[in-house]
């Protein structure tokens, strides 16, 4: 039976967390496919990185070292991704939608003509009917993302090509770790099988990465305000209540574009998913956008003057007020409540 | 240095930033003729860094190529009114329905056809958000990619290019030829150009000639037929284009609807909120 295959993305030695949450969903697929989940990681120092993925159910995973490798080139990612794919035959290829996994999926998906999902939202296993051929296909994978802007979901599947590959964003799924005792295959490849001279023309002259300062999608307790806010100065309240919970601030795209709030806060399509325990919505309508990338949350509260803002209608608690006066209300009586 | 030889892949998308409630059917389908269609912005953002290039290597030759129905000629218009050199639509039913795979290999004959030394497209396309047909065009093409630029400058025939990572920034060279992909980050497009506008206000293709019969301005003035190709012009293989050349197929299609929940309403007052707290802290929410 052909494999599930996910790409780990390394950073200084570290599985990023989208690629984890990939294999968790990855692994989940395997025991409906009743095939098995393989991971590819390829950069310089990769000793670790066996103990890290384990832990998520993989059976067997593909290692690339190469002192060139360190950081991430298309053309000799492309071709030692590809080159495995040929061999190794999976039926399904996953990666992060990150600015990694979208430069190098739609290459390998040109390189082996085979169709390429990017930012799904969720991933299932069905089977399709092709009435114009009378033909029937079982086990696909349904690669399920919304389109036109977030207006429509599409569910769109690869019945004849493979591998069915598919990129997901940070945070859509979720990361489990499946046995921590889970020991899989070690298979080192070599890079020169796969790498020719002309792959790395591309010359990195500079690099500069920043640590993320701000991880608001691991946050259990999100306060998240949008341009109802009304100024930067008034998202203190927002700090000060989320620093009393415990939790993060997040932001509408509104009110990250009105500076408000840094990029790194967004919540929605074009920003981070999170699904806390507890999401407060100040001052945000609740435009499909947003809601993408938090409807998922185990409790929603709004506050919001409009009493028919959009985003009431997914929330379980609706407050109907001003953002400056309902919050240092809800801050005096959470310390109230708690001394 | 060797002469520049741009080609800037720019698409019409419907605007999907402005959907209004008649933006979609009764069947759930998209409206398109209710949204209007606009130059996708990031390949503004493209088009602005070829511009650019030209500003500073004026020898620089621009010609923007774009595939979609008669209309999108539109999109030619708008690069000649800016600067670019000449435009080709790329335009055949045979094209339709094409996904990210078969739209890349059809541009990627054009590519070949024009014989550039660099090619410029926008990250992604609104109306899909994909962007994979920069990268996927660089493979048929067997030539290196960058993607997600940010400034892109020419020296001693190399490309140096600024380019964004998901926390960082990184600089890097490539020789020519080289395909690089241009993200929102980047310089907003130059707005249009007064003397270009009234130069190439008329400039139009064969199909919408024949609707406009002003041949004439034409005849005089050759400089303002926009080229047209067909699967013919390029030499595509019919099996690789369309729906017959697209991997992937759409097997539903959603809108999207919010399903109500029965919500609890509380006003603002400290009472009512002092309550919902205590709550809260009961069923451990919070606290
Ligand atoms: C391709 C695309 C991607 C996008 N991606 C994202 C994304 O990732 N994330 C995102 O958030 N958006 C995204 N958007 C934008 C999205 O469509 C909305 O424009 C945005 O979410 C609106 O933000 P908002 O709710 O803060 O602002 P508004 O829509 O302006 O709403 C402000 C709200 O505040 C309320 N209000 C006003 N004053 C007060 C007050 N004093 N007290 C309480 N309430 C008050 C108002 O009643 C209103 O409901 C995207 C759009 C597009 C086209
Ligand atoms: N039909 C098209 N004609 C010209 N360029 C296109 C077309 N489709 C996509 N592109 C280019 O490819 C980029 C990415 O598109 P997409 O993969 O659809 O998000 C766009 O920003 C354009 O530069």
């Amino acid at each position: 039976m052909n494999n599930i295959s996910v790409f780990c993305e390394i950073e200084n030695g570290i599985v990023a967390d989208v690629s984890l949450e990939l294999l968790t969903k990855a692994y989940h697929l395997s025991e409906k496919l009743n095939c098995k989940l393989e991971a590819i990681a390829i950069g310089n120092k990769l000793n670790s990185i066996p103990k890290q993925v384990f832990p998520y159910g993989v059976h067997k995973l593909f290692l690339v070292e190469d002192r060139r490798l360190e950081f991430y080139q298309t053309l000799p990612f492309t071709h030692i991704v590809a080159g495995i794919f040929k061999e190794s035959k999976p039926q399904i290829a996953l990666m992060g939608a990150s600015n990694v996994g979208r430069d190098l999926g739609p290459r390998v998906s040109s390189k082996l003509n085979s169709g390429l999902t990017a930012d799904c939202t969720e991933l299932e296993i069905g089977d399709f009917y092709d009435k114009k051929n009378d033909k029937q296909y079982n086990n696909l994978l349904y690669q399920i993302r919304p389109a036109f802007g977030g207006n429509i979901i599409a569910t769109i599947i690869n019945p004849e090509h493979r591998p069915q590959m598919a990129t997901v964003r940070e945070g859509v799924m979720k990361k489990e770790i499946i046995n921590k005792n889970n020991i899989g295959e070690v298979v080192n490849l070599d890079s020169n099988k796969y790498l020719n001279n002309t792959d790395f023309v591309i010359e990195i002259l500079e690099r500069h990465v920043e640590e993320r300062s701000i991880n608001i999608k691991n946050s259990q307790v999100i306060v998240s305000g949008g341009y109802g806010v009304g100024s930067k100065e008034n998202f203190k309240y927002l700090y000060e209540l989320a620093s009393v919970l415990g939790g993060e601030v997040g932001a509408s795209r509104a009110a990250v574009d009105a500076g408000f709030a840094d990029h790194a806060r967004q919540v929605g399509q074009t920003g981070v998913t999170v699904r806390p325990k507890l999401y407060i919505a100040c001052g945000i309508s609740g435009q499909i956008q947003h809601t993408a990338g938090m409807d998922q949350s185990a409790m929603i509260i709004s506050i919001n003057i409009d009493k028919d803002a959009p985003i009431n209608e997914i929330a379980d608690i609706v407050i109907t007020g001003d953002v400056s006066s309902v919050v240092p209300k809800i801050i005096a009586a959470y310390k109230k409540n708690t001394k | 240095m060797k002469k520049l030889k741009i080609v800037v892949l720019a698409k019409q998308v419907p605007d999907t930033r402005n959907v209004g409630k008649d933006a979609m059917k009764a069947d759930g389908t998209v409206n398109r003729g209710a949204l209007p269609a606009i130059f996708n912005p990031e390949d503004m953002n493209a088009l602005e860094q070829a511009l650019q290039l030209k500003d500073k290597y004026p020898d620089t030759e621009i010609t923007i190529l774009t595939m979609g129905p008669g209309r999108a000629a539109d999109i030619i218009r708008e690069g000649l009114y800016r600067g670019v050199d000449n435009g080709i639509l790329l335009t055949d039913r045979k094209f339709a329905g094409s996904d990210t795979l078969a739209t890349s290999y059809a541009l990627s004959l054009a590519i070949k056809k024009i014989e550039p030394n660099l090619i410029i497209a926008g990250r992604q396309a609104i109306d899909g958000d994909t962007a994979q047909v920069g990268p996927q065009v660089a493979e048929k093409l067997n030539i290196p990619q960058i993607t997600y630029a940010e400034s892109i400058s020419y020296q001693n025939n190399n490309i140096i290019v600024k380019r964004r990572l998901d926390n960082g920034i990184e600089t890097v060279q490539s020789p020519l030829p080289v395909l690089i992909t241009v993200g929102s980050s980047a310089t907003i497009c130059r707005a249009r150009n007064a003397k270009l506008l009234m130069k190439f206000k008329h400039a139009c293709t064969q199909s919408e000639l024949q609707e406009k019969s002003n041949d004439y301005i034409i005849q005089q003035r050759p400089y303002l037929k926009i080229s047209e190709w067909g699967v013919d012009d390029v030499d595509a293989d019919d099996k690789l284009l369309g729906l017959s050349g697209s991997p992937t197929k759409v097997k539903k299609i959603e809108n999207v609807v919010f399903t109500a929940k029965e919500s609890k309403i509380i006003n603002d007052n400290e009472a009512e909120i002092n309550e919902l707290i205590i709550e809260l802290i009961e069923n451990h929410t919070i606290g």
